[in-house]
């Protein structure tokens, strides 16, 4: 049963082949034997899950279904969930229960979904690799002794090692992308607005993005299509139609314009992985797209930016954390000062102090202009540079990492090696057009994730062509050994 | 370029987060080295570009100036670490 993706578990419950109790008792009893090597969620929620299980049977009764009635899975643990503890992956919130639904939480409500749990991420979706988690390090399901990617490691291992069919996730600066390239499964990071960020803890607010993760593209359309969409309560949220993204899946890819940027095949890229990337577009050429090389020539500086824009953002957005109103509060404070800055200084990990006052650095006076402003000009020209590209072609392809997942432990006391983790990722966010990542190879047994780049609000194209490469090649099937 | 063990200081204390000397001097290494990466910046010529700070250059949306949100301060405030009748309590401010 937990092979199988969202759409063939919503035909099965739609034949009632099988019931959502079933399924969903299936999906909890996979999540207590596996997740103890994993630890890819944070908080399971098992009588809540069992409980909206028989609410989807009954409702699916009375012929009130959507294909997610009663489907099992996962959200982010960055997104607030009533009445079900929402971490962040952060002491700061160990407790903290939210009084209301993220407007992505309600969503998947209304559509019948049954959410089994929260899933680990880096801390406030700060990180590369989810170790930076409170929680403990979630370990790649393909290999224990290799992280999963981040921040929404937990998402894709749990997705990877088929403890779930699905799970929402966030991108920042790679935060979908990478992990489920790391993880072998495939995920969507869509235009910046296109899905409410209400209600999912803030972190960079001109860059995150709430997106989807599971197998197959299909499956990613099928999420998409609950999430996306105009939202009053999130005034960067766009008001635009959203088209139904399964209905286009099957549409030839004939003609299909795709860029290869030369800034992202250099000598930085592992070359086996160069390798693998190049074979998956020449599956592209079999379909009927046609190849050119571009460039992004501003690509360098993109993680330069990220770093001044991301810490910027940060740091007024974690501002709202200094144990008053809710969330952790320090022993004993002597006064309103001791109370901030020790509730910060204990509720904080290394990684969200290290961006805060980076952030705090580069807007404080004197460097507002040289590190900030200089930033945001920076990301016009790397805007630019995207703009410029889908003037002649329709996608664009590479890497969606690196490398494949390194070992834990291997980057933790280096930042910046860190941060390089997310070199073909991170311009995109800066530019906020959609991406992609999709299993498209291996390398010594660990996955290798192709990036798909769509123009603005092109997530239908993107998805359309993941399913044809999906319909022709197997690596989304590939499942790790357990 | 390095970043002082003051300036540190100093920003720590604007950030709201008490540092310990150790942590002080293991920032100056780490925030040195992403301050270096992040001074590939200078070497954009952005004289004629204009800042970005949104990706699809929206400005804020605009609404009908009218009470929306109903009173959830009981909800909100069970949440909170101390609080007493309907106030939060933080330590005394004014001797």
């Amino acid at each position: 049963m937990h092979d199988k993706t969202v759409a063939e578990l919503a035909r099965d419950l739609e034949q009632g082949k099988v019931s959502s109790v079933e399924l969903t008792q299936h999906f909890l009893d996979r999540i207590k034997q596996e997740d103890t090597r994993y630890n890819s969620f944070i908080t399971v929620t098992e009588d809540e899950a069992l409980r909206d299980a028989k609410a989807a049977d009954e409702r699916r009764a009375s012929g009130d279904a959507t294909p997610w009635t009663g489907i099992p899975f996962a959200h982010k643990d960055i997104f607030c969930t009533n009445g079900v503890r929402t971490t962040c992956g952060s002491r700061m919130l160990e407790n903290f229960v939210p009084p209301y639904d993220a407007t992505v939480t309600a969503r998947f409500r209304s559509a019948g979904a049954v959410c089994l749990g929260k899933t680990n991420m880096d801390e406030f979706a700060m990180g590369s690799s989810t170790e930076s988690s409170y929680f403990g390090a979630t370990k790649n399901p393909w290999g224990d002794n290799h992280v999963p990617g981040g921040s929404s490691g937990g998402s894709a291992a749990a997705v990877a090692a088929r403890l779930i069919p699905a799970a929402t996730a966030t991108d920042t600066g790679g935060s979908i992308r990478q992990p489920a390239a790391l993880c072998g499964v495939s995920g969507l990071k869509p235009t910046y607005g296109r899905v409410s960020r209400y209600g999912m803890i803030a972190f960079a607010s001109s860059l995150d993005q709430g997106g989807t993760m599971a197998r197959t593209a299909e499956d990613n359309a099928m999420m998409l299509n609950v999430m996306a969409g105009f939202d009053p309560k999130d005034s960067t949220c766009i008001d635009k139609p959203v088209p139904d993204y399964t209905a286009t899946l099957n549409e030839p890819l004939k003609g299909l314009k795709i860029g290869l940027p030369k800034e992202y095949f250099t000598d930085q890229l592992d070359s086996q992985m160069a390798q693998q990337v190049r074979t998956a577009v020449s599956e592209y050429e079999k379909l009927g797209a046609t190849v050119k090389d571009i460039s992004l020539p501003n690509t360098h500086l993109a993680i330069a930016a990220y770093y001044v824009i991301a810490p910027a953002e940060a740091s007024a957005n974690l501002s709202r954390f200094d144990g008053v109103r809710y969330g952790y509060r320090c022993e004993d404070p002597k006064d309103l000062l001791d109370l901030y800055t020790r509730t910060r200084a204990e509720g904080f990990g290394e990684e969200v102090k290290r961006r805060i006052l980076i952030g705090s650095y580069a807007l404080s006076a004197g460097y507002y202009d040289a590190y900030y402003l200089k930033a945001q000009k920076v990301r016009r020209l790397i805007q630019q540079d995207f703009i410029k590209a889908f003037e002649d072609v329709d996608v664009i392809m590479g890497p969606s990492s690196p490398s494949p997942a390194f070992t834990l432990g291997s980057k933790t006391d280096d930042p910046v090696k860190m941060y390089l983790e997310d070199i073909y990722t991170i311009a995109i966010n800066l530019a906020g057009v959609p991406a992609m990542s999709i299993p498209a190879g291996q390398i010594n047994g660990l996955p290798v994730g192709l990036q798909l780049i769509g123009n603005y609000f092109d997530e239908a194209r993107l998805l359309n062509a993941a399913h044809q490469y999906q319909q022709v090649t197997d690596w989304h099937t590939q499942a790790p050994a357990g | 370029m390095a970043i002082s063990r003051e300036d540190i200081e100093k920003v720590a204390l604007l950030a709201r987060i008490r540092l310990d000397d150790s942590q002080v001097a293991s920032l100056e290494n780490d925030l040195g080295n992403i301050l270096n990466l992040v001074d590939q910046l200078q070497a954009a010529d952005t004289s004629s570009v204009e800042p970005l700070a949104h990706p699809l250059d929206a400005t804020q949306r605009l609404r009908a100036d009218e009470v929306t949100e109903s009173n959830q301060r009981e909800a909100f405030q069970r949440i909170a670490p101390a609080t007493e009748d309907g106030l939060y309590l933080v330590p005394r401010v004014i001797e």
